[in-house]
């Protein structure tokens, strides 16, 4: 009885991680096509607006201010410019592995392993602390 | 060059790089960052965010596929996440204080010892030591072999650990994925069965360099009109790279060449900074 127990326990966990290996697949998927898909029409617009320019990069100078901060990027998507998609596009295929990262913790949640919700609160930690040294800097 | 040109010649060389990377099992960032740099003549810092970008798309289109496979390690990756994250951070943060030519030497260092790594011969590890920290950890697994699951265990979890710190750092540094020294750290210093190091490895690198591309994004490292080509091309290459079945013998000719180019990028990369042209 004991031994069965431990058995369907054994059991039940596989399924559990097969459960995650599943859903963490369809986040990585979705992430990926829906941001460059959006990368992508962004692109069409860029060019169709300024493929005859000359490219500036020579030298390093930042990216245009319109596209500096999120507020930027919606108002420029309403205007119809190009690089304010991709950027949009960018950002959330920066998003897409931390978002794996959240569906993980919620996977260790569910599975009710304690060590490695903290281990995954603790690598979601250090990205926001990135975030906010690349604000500061 | 019109900006229209500028974009397709990009979206061809990416498209190159996405293929060769996903044939060898590099990954695209290396050769980026030179043909952008030296073909187009475009700033450094713009490289690295482009090539960033594209290392977190390749990462995450392919670990998608191997995750559901199972064939991912899914704790070990979160456990070494720790390290990379922490060292990209770090390298990113850093990365704006360094002058550029170090960074481009740096770059064809790291480049070389990448083409050493590649050229090694894969052995297979199946290892049955008992390490208390792996079993803490709960690092042990299995992978599906032809003949039911393959069980495996880890050792030397503090040595790949820190060596993890170090592959984060040059990622978050100089913008690629830094595949090569996490197989070292998970191949040669954890005993990890290849198939499982090469994988988890790619399910890695996009959360590394998010924790870079974070800060490299409110830097005005990531240009759109250099990322959008770039990630483009390089996704679209890596895809048909994975559809494409390569053959032992022919692999081994394609690897030989593949160092002998980014050698040649290497040593490039290597003068342009000693001579202060990057």
């Amino acid at each position: 009885m004991n031994h069965e127990l431990t058995l369907t326990n054994k059991k039940m966990k596989i399924f559990k991680d097969r459960d995650m290996q599943q859903l963490l697949g369809h986040v990585l998927r979705t992430g990926t096509m829906v941001s460059i898909t959006v990368v992508f029409i962004g692109g069409a617009f860029f060019i169709y607006r300024h493929g005859q320019s000359i490219p500036d990069y020579h030298k390093w100078n930042g990216i245009p201010n319109f596209i500096r901060t999120a507020s930027g990027i919606f108002h420029g998507i309403g205007a119809l410019k190009g690089q304010a998609m991709i950027q949009l596009g960018i950002v959330l295929l920066i998003a897409t592995p931390i978002l794996r990262i959240v569906f993980s913790t919620i996977g260790f949640v569910l599975e009710k392993d304690y060590m490695y919700i903290g281990i995954s609160l603790l690598v979601l930690g250090i990205i926001f602390f990135s975030m906010l040294s690349g604000h500061a800097g | 060059m019109t900006i229209l040109i500028f974009t397709l010649i990009l979206l061809v060389g990416s498209y190159g790089a996405g293929l060769l990377g996903s044939l060898t099992g590099l990954g695209g960032g290396f050769i980026i960052i030179p043909l952008v740099t030296l073909l187009l003549n475009v700033d450094i810092h713009y490289a690295i965010g482009a090539s960033l970008v594209s290392v977190i798309a390749t990462s995450s289109g392919s670990a998608a596929a191997f995750v559901k496979e199972g064939i991912t390690n899914m704790r070990l990756g979160m456990f070494l996440e720790i390290a990379t994250t922490a060292g990209a951070m770090c390298g990113a943060i850093v990365a704006v204080y360094i002058p550029t030519n170090y960074i481009a030497v740096l770059f064809g260092l790291i480049l070389i010892a990448s083409a050493i790594v590649s050229l090694q011969k894969k052995v297979i590890n199946v290892e049955h030591t008992k390490s208390v920290l792996a079993e803490k950890l709960k690092l042990n697994s299995s992978y599906p072999g032809p003949n039911g699951p393959i069980e495996y265990t880890v050792t030397r979890v503090g040595g790949g650990f820190v060596m993890m710190i170090f592959a984060g750092l040059i990622s978050g540094l100089l913008g690629i994925g830094s595949g090569a020294l996490k197989v070292i750290a998970m191949d040669n210093i954890m005993r990890i069965p290849f198939k499982v190091s090469t994988t988890t490895s790619n399910f890695m690198i996009g959360v590394t360099a998010s924790a870079s591309a974070v800060v490299y994004l409110q830097r005005g490292y990531i240009s759109p009109g250099v990322s959008m080509p770039v990630v483009i091309g390089v996704l679209a290459g890596a895809f048909t790279g994975s559809k494409i079945l390569v053959n032992s013998s022919s692999s081994k000719w394609l690897r030989l060449i593949f160092a002998l180019v980014i050698s040649v990028l290497a040593l490039q990369m290597i003068y342009h900074g000693m001579t202060g042209k990057i």
